[in-house]
């Protein structure tokens, strides 16, 4: 298994760990049985992500996906968020093994799961802006 | 703590020990001959190959004419069972008897044949990890060709009651093959009085090379020829011989078999310690049975993590092991193994295997006790899943 020297890095230093307490936006993606689940915590003023946590049980590559995709979103708009794609996580991690590349729609789909759930607790369904949440295909 | 370097992998590979390396490196320059040759440089070699022989034959207890050189492990279990499948279903015999939780090697060649038409029966294992012999008694049929079961597993180093399965085998006159690959060196076997009649082992995970292994077969049980050619391997396994392999394997078998008592005491408590300190931590438990278990084996789940992130964090830390996470497994699914003996998923994710040698020192258990309770902790503080356990929550 080849791993990046940035894969590395943002697993053994992940960036953004942990929680965020009354956060705006919750996600949570994947499942144990098949080994990976990641948490997004989004704090969100003015249309605006201005913290983003995660928690994750995963590989590294589930672990250093997550760390990138808040490094990412941090800063940026709900619309650029909802832009970010795997593909841009990969590239910023200097590329993933073909067999972890699932790790990286789940990073995706975890930003998506947690602004979905920012516009439910607004009281506006987030289906028309955010899409549905998928899973990732194995 | 300094950071220090402990290989406790064992049961994946092993160093070429320098007896080895020394009884290998005149082959490569000066005793190059090929093995077949009249002249003295080829007879010398034949010699050194019959020696081999004669050392791999000693260890398990055989004759040397019973001893067939392979290039691995592997290949010894796809022979003797694709082999004996062949032969007996002459006999009109197509009934195979494994385990569920063999080595892959068995257990894809058993499904390969049922592609073919073979009925293969898989014993299931309790949940430390054995095999009782009265199921594989129970399963034995008219037609069962060839009874194959690991003689210790890979995993979670479970050593299986081989000597009670191959006299139920002699008894129903069932031909019993059993996969020795992490048993020898480590327990003494003896192919005649535990009635196997084949066995395959390994030489690189007794501290010969890569790309060499054995296989016995039992005189008088003739198994069809693996490789057509010259009259290598008395023409069953055609090829000029690997010498120097061969010679390496050779030295390593003998020495890994010479003082195994010793070498367990010395191993033993420290693979203790390990496992004692380990669980320690909350929500851990010890997977395989802890006393039928090879000495320097101990596979432990630390519920709410998953495994690859615990490898790669203790290699950060300089120390080598392995896991059946999915992860590592290359699948979606946890290994087999663990799920035989009944784990779930997500805890099956989360196991870490160890496998000593006396070169891990008590300093060396030390340092591994030291650090991973820390990197446990620091994954689980970062584990949605761990989250959830303290909160009682379900997390599937």
């Amino acid at each position: 298994m080849m791993y990046s020297e940035k894969v590395l890095d943002h697993f053994s230093n992940p960036r953004n760990v942990g929680e965020i307490e009354n956060a705006d936006g919750v996600g949570e993606i994947g499942n144990a049985k098949c080994g990976d689940i990641m948490k997004m915590y989004l704090k969100i003023d003015n249309g605006i992500i201005t913290d983003a946590k995660f928690k994750t049980f995963g590989c590294g590559a589930a672990v250093a996906t997550s760390s990138m995709a808040t490094e990412l979103i941090k800063g940026k708009s709900i619309d650029d968020a909802l832009k970010l794609t795997n593909q841009a996580v990969v590239e910023a991690l200097d590329g993933l093994p073909a067999v972890k590349i699932h790790c990286s729609v789940l990073a995706e789909q975890a930003v998506r799961s947690a602004l979905s759930d920012y516009y439910t607790k607004q009281g506006i369904d987030p289906l028309p802006i955010v899409g549905e949440i998928k899973m990732p295909e194995e | 703590m300094d950071k220090r370097f402990i290989y406790a992998d064992n049961a994946a590979t092993t160093a070429v020990s320098e007896e080895v390396l020394n009884a290998m490196l005149p082959h490569f320059r000066e005793a190059y001959g090929n093995a077949s040759s009249i002249y003295k440089l080829g007879r010398d070699a034949q010699k050194d190959v019959e020696t081999a022989r004669e050392k791999v034959a000693a260890a398990l207890g055989a004759e040397p004419r019973e001893i067939f050189f392979t290039s691995c492990g592997s290949e010894s279990d796809n022979w003797a069972i694709k082999g004996t499948a062949e032969l007996m279903a002459k006999r009109g015999k197509k009934h195979i008897i494994t385990s569920v939780f063999e080595h892959h090697a068995v257990l894809h060649t058993c499904q390969d044949l049922e592609k073919k038409g073979f009925e293969v029966t898989y014993i299931p294992v309790s949940d430390k990890g054995l095999i009782d012999p009265e199921d594989v008694k129970k399963a034995i049929r008219e037609d069962t060709a060839l009874v194959t079961i690991m003689y210790a597993n890979n995993e979670i180093g479970t050593i299986q009651p081989i000597a009670e399965i191959g006299a139920i085998c002699k008894e129903k006159k069932v031909l019993f093959h059993t996969d020795a690959v992490q048993a020898v060196g480590h327990i003494d076997i003896d192919v005649h009085a535990q009635n196997i009649d084949m066995l395959s082992l390994s030489g690189h995970k007794i501290h010969a090379q890569k790309g060499i292994g054995a296989l016995y077969v039992r005189k008088g049980l003739s198994l069809p020829n693996l490789i057509h050619g010259g009259g290598q391997e008395r023409g069953k396994r055609a090829g000029t011989e690997n010498v120097p392999a061969i010679v390496g394997l050779g030295v390593a078998i003998e020495a890994a078999t010479r003082n195994i008592s010793e070498k367990n005491a010395i191993i033993t408590p420290r693979r203790n310690r390990l496992i004692d300190g380990l669980l320690k931590l909350p929500y851990t438990r010890l997977n395989g049975d802890r006393d039928k278990r090879l000495p320097g084996n101990l596979n432990i789940s630390f519920e709410g993590i998953e495994g690859e992130s615990l490898l790669l964090m203790l290699d950060m830390n300089g120390i080598c092991g392995s896991s059946g996470s999915a992860c590592t497994s290359g699948s979606l699914d946890p290994s087999h193994v663990l799920l035989s003996i009944g784990l779930k998923h997500e805890i099956a994710h989360g196991s870490l295997r160890l496998s000593i040698e006396e070169d891990v020192t008590d300093e060396d258990v030390d340092y591994i006790l030291e650090v991973v309770p820390k990197v446990v902790a620091r994954l689980r503080e970062m584990s949605p899943v761990w989250e959830k356990m303290m909160k009682g929550e379900k997390y599937e």
